[in-house]
């Protein structure tokens, strides 16, 4: 079931004109800001399938630059993002991709400033629900069907083990847990699908931990 | 939880509650959230609704200007008395793309299910709205009963024009409403199913061709339509006709031609309407190209 909610449903309160090319692509910016932790300075964004063909028309631009700025689907500023994105000083280049995605509403950010820089792949999967497929060249295999964390970490001894620890404090149950990295001992990545949604309280404690990077929600 | 609308109608019917009820229950079992908060997100939702067709109705335009004010023509038609078809029916199509206008012109709206098929669901309550005055409650009940059948669309078919054409859209909106209609009639759920089910068979195999890419033309007419044929579906459950395929296997051949349908007809703007001589000079009109990058 990929749809658990009535408000995925009934919902999400929005700018229009459409759920999966304007309030998915600002869903898909924000996870992208939210895993960035700050505002990127620049950001390259690539557009796929559908996406490529009607962005335009579709605000899917500006929506996914108002993601960027961190604004959420209904923020009336999203019309006049890009104006917005230029006078905080983020440059905004997008690519009209032409390769056949495999899900019709495909984007590729990459973002970054001097100190860094990340890139996903996002998918809208209609009425404003997203998946992200991909992050910093980690292939994602989210099933979408439950609240879900990513969790960006240095590969070392009791990093996971620690994260487990604090869910456990919370009674949050696990239900899916995948971990990969690029080499041994560099950057890694926990994707953790749990039961139930997660307050702050427990992304923050899960953020202060020892050898972690990056905590992300996407329980939208 | 219920998979497809046979096991949503046996919920409802073996404990003898209401449609919307069962859905309620299903939230706060899966979100662990109270049954206050659930209804409090609900009621916001509706004052989004209100305030969309409110906004829609003193009239809008949108960026590219192809579509707005058609509202406020039916409103002033209505007035004067000499419609053909009926009053409830044409305030439910004013009040739909009163919504779909404002979501045009990038407004805030409640997708439902998407924000291109948002009218429907609206339109046809706050039209019904005059007729049989129901509490604050049962407006927001009504919500939930078109999100139980929505939600299992979603989950066996598509909500996306992208992935499944307009029917997917749009016809989904209708069947949603359809059966939330005849709920809040006082039909039974059997007839909450039957009302989806004829709304929605009508809508089988409508493409998604918006001209310019655009969510405007023709979305804002098709809402219109969706919401006519709501009434009428719901009308006709009420008077106790049957669809002669269960409304489960209308979802099911919905999800199948979606599946079938060119990609050309799924929201690319490269077919259908988009493709006539009128949509493309149209298109390069608005955006001095194509909508179609590829043949800028």
């Amino acid at each position: 079931m990929k749809y658990k909610s009535v408000f995925d449903i009934i919902g999400p309160i929005m700018i229009g004109p459409s759920s999966s090319h304007t309030a998915g692509a600002a869903r898909i910016g924000r996870v992208a800001r939210s895993l960035f932790g700050r505002k990127p300075k620049w950001a390259h964004i690539s557009f796929y399938g559908s996406f490529a063909q009607t962005y335009k028309g579709h605000g899917t631009n500006v929506a996914i630059v108002g993601g960027l700025l961190d604004f959420d689907t209904f923020d009336e500023r999203i019309p006049y993002s890009l104006e917005i994105a230029k006078q905080e000083g983020m440059e905004v280049t997008f690519y009209e991709e032409d390769a056949i995605p495999h899900h019709p509403n495909t984007a590729r950010v990459r973002i970054g400033d001097e100190k860094g820089e990340l890139e996903l792949v996002g998918i809208s999967i209609g009425g404003g629900k997203i998946e992200i497929i991909e992050l910093n060249g980690f292939e994602l295999k989210l099933s979408g069907h439950h609240p879900a964390l990513l969790i960006m970490h240095n590969d070392r001894y009791g990093a996971i083990a620690s994260v487990a620890n604090v869910l456990a404090k919370y009674a949050i149950n696990i239900g899916h847990m995948e971990v990969s990295r690029k080499e041994k001992g560099k950057e890694a990545l926990m994707t953790i699908e749990i039961d139930q949604p997660i307050d702050q309280t427990v992304i923050d404690e899960l953020t202060a931990l020892p050898h972690i990077i990056q905590v992300t929600n996407i329980a939208d | 939880m219920f998979r497809n609308v046979a096991e949503l109608v046996q919920l409802a019917e073996s404990q003898n509650i209401k449609i919307a009820e069962v859905m309620i229950r299903q939230e706060i079992e899966v979100t662990g959230r109270s049954r206050e908060e659930i209804f409090a997100q609900m009621d916001k939702n509706l004052q989004v609704m209100e305030q969309a067709v409110a906004k829609g109705l003193a009239g809008v335009v949108s960026r590219s200007g192809l579509t707005g004010g058609d509202s406020v023509l039916l409103q002033q038609y209505i007035r004067q008395g000499n419609f053909l078809s009926g009053e409830t029916i044409l305030d439910a199509v004013s009040k739909a793309v009163a919504t779909n206008e404002v979501n045009a012109a990038m407004g805030v709206i409640c997708a439902t299910p998407t924000a291109g098929s948002a009218g429907v669901v609206p339109g046809t309550l706050f039209a019904v709205k005059e007729k049989l005055k129901p509490t604050r409650e049962e407006m927001i009940e009504f919500l939930f009963t078109a999100g139980a059948f929505g939600f299992v669309v979603a989950n066996n078919a598509s909500i996306s024009g992208a992935a499944g054409g307009c029917q997917a859209e749009v016809g989904s909106a209708a069947g949603m409403a359809a059966a939330a209609l005849v709920e809040l009639a006082g039909g039974t759920p059997s007839q909450a199913a039957e009302a989806m089910a004829i709304a929605l068979k009508n809508m089988l195999g409508l493409v998604c061709d918006p001209v310019a890419g655009l969510v405007e033309v023709p979305c804002v007419k098709r809402n219109a339509m969706g919401a006519a044929n709501a009434m009428v579906a719901a009308d006709m459950a009420l008077a106790g006709i049957k669809s002669r395929i269960p409304c489960d296997e209308v979802i099911e051949a919905m999800f199948r031609i979606g599946e079938t349908m060119p990609t050309a007809l799924k929201e690319t703007a490269e077919g259908g309407l988009a493709a006539t001589p009128t949509g493309r000079a149209l298109a390069a009109k608005i955006f001095g190209v194509s909508a179609n990058s590829r043949e800028s």
